[in-house]
Order: C-alpha cells, then sequence, then structure tokens
C-alpha cells in the first residue's frame, strides 16, 4: 500500500470518527491539565508560526556596543529582555526564532515516522502470517538500539544538518507506531463487528482498511501527541551534539544551550532561557497527550 | 435427504483441537435441514454446541485448530471445503446472520449507513444516492424512525433495539435465501426482545427467508419456529415440531428447561423445578447418555452404551436420543 493511501485511510478515519472525538474534546475541557498544555502548545506553535513579526531583533545582527570585553555577556535590559549572547545577540529573539525550528522538526519528524510506522503496522497487522513476522522481527532489531543512539548513528550517516536530524528521529519512531497499530489491529481483528462484517460477504481488504484500521488508530494518534514531545527533546539532543549543521543564522535551542556551556557560570541565563524553552514545548504535548489518552480510553468513559 | 431442502447438515462434526490439549468435540454427529421459507430453531444451554454450528454454516470458524467433518450442503452446494471467495460471494447475499450483541456487532466509528450502504454495494451492486435510498427503506422496513437522519448516525447513538434493527437490516440487505439469529435478543430488554422476534417473523415471512433461530430461550422458540432440535453436549438429543415438542417433551432434558420457565397457568407460589447441576456434570457421550449425571429419569443402561437418536415409537413425530423418555418407554 502506499502513502497516499495510508494517509487517505487516515483521514477518512478521522472525518469518520467525529461521534467519538466530539466526546473525548467535552472531556478533555474538563480536565486542567489538558486544558495547560493546550495553551503552551498553541502559545508554541503562534509563536513558532509568527516569530519574524515576534522578535524584536534579527537572529544575526549583533549588538557589539553592549559588549564590554572578550567573555562579557550583557544581563537582562530594558532594550534586551532576556540579554545578549557572547556575541551581541538578542537571546529573546533567538528562542522565538528558535520555536520554528523545534515545531519543524518535531512535526516532520512524527509525520516521517508515523507514516512509516502506519505502513508496516497495517501489513503487519492486516496481513499477518509471514509478513506479519517478518515485519515484527525487523521492528525488534529497530527497537533493540537505544533510541538516541541509533538517532546519532543515522544523522551521522546521512551527514549534518536539519533533514538528517528530522530523517533520524523519524526512523527511530517508525517501531513505536508499527508496533501499537500492530497490536491493535490484531485485537481489533477479533471484534464482533469485523466478525459481523464478514458474515455479510465484505472483503478482506475491506474489513481491514475501513473496520479495523480506523479503530485501531486512536491509540496511535495519543502517541503521535506524546512523540511530539520527545521528538523535541531528541531534536534538541541532537542540536546538542552538533548534528544539526552549523549554519549561525538559524538558531536552535540544542545548539543554543551547547554553544553557551561555558557561561554556565557567569551568564547562566543563556543556559536556562533555551532550556526552559525546550522543557515548556515538550511538557504542552506531553500533557495533552496523556489527556487525551484518558478521554479517549473506554475505562474512563461514563 | 431430499433434494428440496435448502439446508442440509448431515453428520456434522467440529472438533477443536489445540496442541498439547485434548481434543474438544463441540459438535457430534449432528444432522438436520431446512426447507426454503422453513423457521427452525436449535435450543440448548451455553456451551452445547449450537453457535458453533451456525459459525460452521457460515463459514466463520477460524482454519486453525478446527477440525470439520460430515457435509453442510446449502441449495446442492457443498460449503464444508468451499474455497474462500467463494463462500466470500455466499455470505451475506444467500445466508446472512444475526448476532447476539447488537452493542459490539456495529463498527463504533463508522455511520449506521456506510454499514448498512456496503451491503448493498457489495451484492446488489448500488451505488451512490440508489445505495443510500435503499438503505433508509430498509431501516424504515425494520421499523427505525426517521431512517435518513439514523443513517447519518454512530452506532453510540442508537439504543440497543434500534441497532439489532439495523443489523437486521445489513443482513436481510441482500435478501438471503437464509438467516441465522444466533441468540438475537438475549442482550435485549424483555419488552424489545418480544419487538425484535415479532420483527423477524414478520420479516422472514414476508421474504420468504429461512431462519435458524438459536437460543438457549424456549420461549422463544414457541412464538416462531416451525421444527425444533434440543441440543445437549454437543448432540441432538430430541426433535419434533413445535406444537408436538411442547405438548409432549419426551427427553428429560427438554422437559427439565421446559419446567424451569414460569408459566401464567402455574398456581402461585408454586416452586421453579430447575434442572439439578450444571453443564459441567456430564459424561463423555463414548461412555453413555452425557445427560446422565442430570437426569432425575436415569436408568442403570444410561451409563455404558450411549442411546442412539431415532424415531420414538410412542410419538412418530419425534425424534429422540433417550432410554428412559417422560411419558413412558419406548419398549
Amino acid at each position: 500500500m502506499s502513502l497516499g493511501a495510508a494517509e487517505a485511510a487516515i483521514t477518512v478515519a478521522e472525518e469518520q470518527g467525529g461521534g467519538l472525538w466530539r466526546e473525548a474534546v467535552k472531556r478533555l475541557s474538563r480536565n486542567p491539565a489538558a486544558i495547560i498544555g493546550a495553551v503552551l502548545i498553541a502559545l508554541f506553535v503562534f509563536v513558532a508560526i509568527f516569530a519574524d513579526w515576534l522578535a524584536p531583533y534579527t537572529a544575526m545582527a549583533p549588538d557589539l556596543s553592549q559588549i564590554e570585553g572578550p567573555g562579557h555577556v550583557p544581563g537582562p535590559s530594558a532594550e534586551h529582555w532576556l540579554g545578549l549572547d557572547d556575541n551581541g545577540r538578542d537571546l529573546l529573539s533567538r528562542i522565538i526564532l528558535g520555536a520554528r525550528q523545534s515545531l519543524l522538526v518535531g512535526v516532520v519528524s512524527l509525520l516521517f515516522g508515523m507514516a512509516g510506522g502506519i505502513i508496516l503496522g497495517l501489513l503487519a497487522g492486516g496481513l499477518g502470517g509471514w509478513v506479519d513476522s517478518t515485519v515484527m522481527r525487523l521492528v525488534d532489531m529497530m527497537l533493540a538500539i537505544p533510541g538516541l543512539l541509533f538517532a546519532i548513528g543515522i544523522a551521522a550517516m546521512l551527514g549534518q544538518g536539519m533533514t538528517a536530524v528530522m530523517i533520524a528521529i523519524g526512523v527511530v519512531n517508525i517501531p513505536v507506531f508499527a508496533r501499537l497499530l500492530r497490536g491493535q489491529m490484531l485485537a481489533q481483528r477479533e471484534a464482533d463487528y469485523a466478525l459481523a462484517a464478514k458474515s455479510l460477504g465484505v472483503k478482506r481488504s475491506r474489513i481491514i482498511l475501513g473496520h479495523v484500521f480506523p479503530n485501531s488508530l486512536t491509540p496511535v494518534i495519543v502517541q503521535g501527541t506524546l512523540t511530539l514531545a520527545t521528538a523535541i527533546i531528541e531534536a534538541a539532543g541532537l542540536a546538542f551534539l552538533g548534528l544539526s549543521g552549523e549554519d549561525p543564522s538559524i538558531p536552535e535551542w540544542g545548539r543554543m544551550l551547547a554553544e553557551s556551556q561555558r557561561h554556565l557560570a557567569n551568564a547562566p541565563q543563556l543556559v536556562i532561557a533555551p532550556g526552559v524553552a525546550i522543557v515548556l514545548a515538550a511538557l504542552g504535548f506531553t500533557l495533552l497527550g496523556e489527556a487525551l489518552r484518558e478521554a479517549l480510553d473506554p475505562k474512563y468513559r461514563r | 435427504m431430499n433434494v428440496n431442502n435448502l439446508l442440509d447438515v448431515n453428520d456434522l462434526e467440529i472438533v477443536f483441537s489445540r496442541r498439547g490439549r485434548r481434543d474438544v468435540r463441540a459438535v457430534d454427529k449432528v444432522s438436520f435441514s431446512v426447507a426454503p421459507g422453513e423457521t427452525v430453531g436449535l435450543v440448548g444451554e451455553s456451551g452445547c454446541g449450537k453457535s458453533v454450528t451456525s459459525l460452521a454454516i457460515m463459514g466463520l470458524l477460524p482454519k486453525r485448530g478446527v477440525r470439520l467433518g460430515g457435509s453442510i450442503s446449502f441449495d446442492g452446494t457443498e460449503l464444508i471445503g468451499l474455497p474462500q471467495d467463494k463462500l466470500r460471494r455466499m455470505r451475506g447475499r444467500d445466508l446472512a446472520m444475526v448476532f447476539q450483541d447488537p452493542m459490539t456487532s456495529l463498527n463504533p466509528v463508522i455511520p449506521i449507513g456506510t454499514q448498512v450502504t456496503e451491503v448493498l454495494v457489495r451484492h446488489r451492486g448500488l451505488s451512490g444516492d440508489a445505495a443510500r435510498k435503499e438503505a433508509a427503506d430498509l431501516l424504515a422496513r425494520v421499523g427505525i424512525p426517521d431512517p435518513a437522519r439514523r443513517l447519518k448516525e454512530y452506532p453510540h447513538q442508537l439504543s440497543g433495539g434500534m441497532r439489532q434493527r439495523a443489523l437486521i437490516a445489513m443482513a436481510l440487505a441482500a435478501k438471503p435465501r437464509l438467516l441465522i439469529a444466533d441468540e438475537p435478543t438475549t442482550a435485549l430488554d424483555v419488552t424489545i426482545q418480544a419487538q425484535i422476534l415479532e420483527l423477524l417473523k414478520e420479516l422472514v415471512r414476508e421474504s420468504g427467508t429461512a431462519l435458524i433461530m438459536i437460543t438457549h430461550d424456549l420461549g422463544v422458540v414457541a412464538g416462531m419456529c416451525d421444527s425444533v432440535h434440543v441440543m445437549y453436549s454437543g448432540r441432538i438429543v430430541e426433535r419434533a415440531g413445535r406444537r408436538e415438542l411442547f405438548g409432549h417433551p419426551r427427553h428429560p432434558y427438554t422437559g427439565g428447561l421446559l419446567a424451569s420457565i414460569p408459566r401464567l397457568d402455574q398456581p402461585r407460589g408454586e416452586r421453579l423445578e430447575p434442572i439439578q447441576g450444571s453443564p459441567r456434570d456430564m459424561l463423555a457421550w463414548a461412555e453413555g447418555c452425557a445427560f446422565a449425571p442430570r437426569c432425575r429419569n436415569r436408568v442403570e443402561e444410561c451409563v455404558g452404551t450411549p442411546p442412539a437418536l431415532g424415531p420414538d415409537r410412542l410419538r412418530p413425530e419425534h425424534e429422540l436420543r433417550c432410554y428412559n423418555p417422560l411419558g413412558g418407554s419406548n419398549d
């Protein structure tokens, strides 16, 4: 099955799942954690999209007049709310512009990993038999390697740069989605409605794609929200290790952390600011993801 | 075997075998037939093999771990061993099934309409507006009010009775010649049960569909079946026409089932008579009558050689598998 078809199936499933999702949204709006998460995500996405308008300064143009000597880092002031970094660049602007990078890496790598995982999961859970065994052994092999190490390896292999980071994080997440979807599909295939559809002569492919697959997507979507959080952290980690490329005109939170390590003692704000940004972004997706899991879990329903 | 029969089940055997476990013989040499338009009851308690029989007829048993023996012939076509794609073409079009639990038999994330039209598209080649219109007509026929709106709704927006009606509509969408209803009312409220039974009765009469009614509830059978087969532990122990069976139950098991139903003409305060023990207290058929350990009419010969199913000499309309039937022995 092609990528396009899988994605088309997802949109169909999401449209069709209207009733279930409407109820979930209602439950979410009563959960304070979900609201905090949603607000954090909204803020993060808003900042990322409108970064160019929101940032008071550009990412590059240094204000060298403020730097009094080598190693001097000017602290917060009226013009520069978070101060400047050791190159005289406005820290707040770089954090704001960095949000765009984080969101981009998170979303692209998530979509990549989800698409790959859904294709593998559909193959394994839908066809069963030797296809299932082959795909699952492949997935086991991928899961055997620690995630971050795996990502570093792939990113290093593909050469430095943002694209390499996105692909690396995406690949690391493929087995997670594949295994989740496969397990869910195996369970759903035994459901009464699948047997009922079979008893009416519905084709196997139609039962799998039209009945079992849409019913198996809920945990995948929840996992997707949670994975966004880890993807953002992993992206920062890879950037910290210098795998995201060296282009200084594109601020990246992880790289900012790495670059300001030596100022930890005399200018901790240089480290704290990007650190807090990473934490808040990841926290937003985690809170919403967990709340979503609860809202969609049949055990909590009614 | 009668050529005019729609369905002929002959010496059907279903054995579940799993590695490392003893084989379980769920259905043991069961034979019965269904004439076109006839309503047949298959009665027995949980685990007697009635549901497995229906799944075997539909070809819905898993291949692995299940051994099938005997023959199931539908309108001259042997169903056992028929390739899956041929079976799939027959399912829904020639034979259809209504399941026990309407709460789980509909796909929860797909609107009712899509699920009904799916059958119409598959078996009657309808598409688009024609399929939607026919789906609405079908829902109207099973007594769902405002069908056009209901088609857009999801299963959780419908009550249990409504869902069972929708499932019946789906099963009858392609005008099958045989409908199997496996405990179609067990999951419903008593008042709704009566409505659904009435609906089924009406629909099969209108369309001339033959119906196999699978149930543990003799009350259900009494209202609608032409003939009744009573199963115990994988075998048929008694069969007769409805009136005959209810008027003169011969097998002690049938008698026990009837005695355990409360009746309006019973004196007040009289206790119901349950069948003693549980279905687990049974004998393997090879060692005698499986019902013997729970039977009030047990005689010595019940343990040893199992009784055979044969015509009842006292009441020739019956077939019976018992040495010491109620109301007098054969000999």
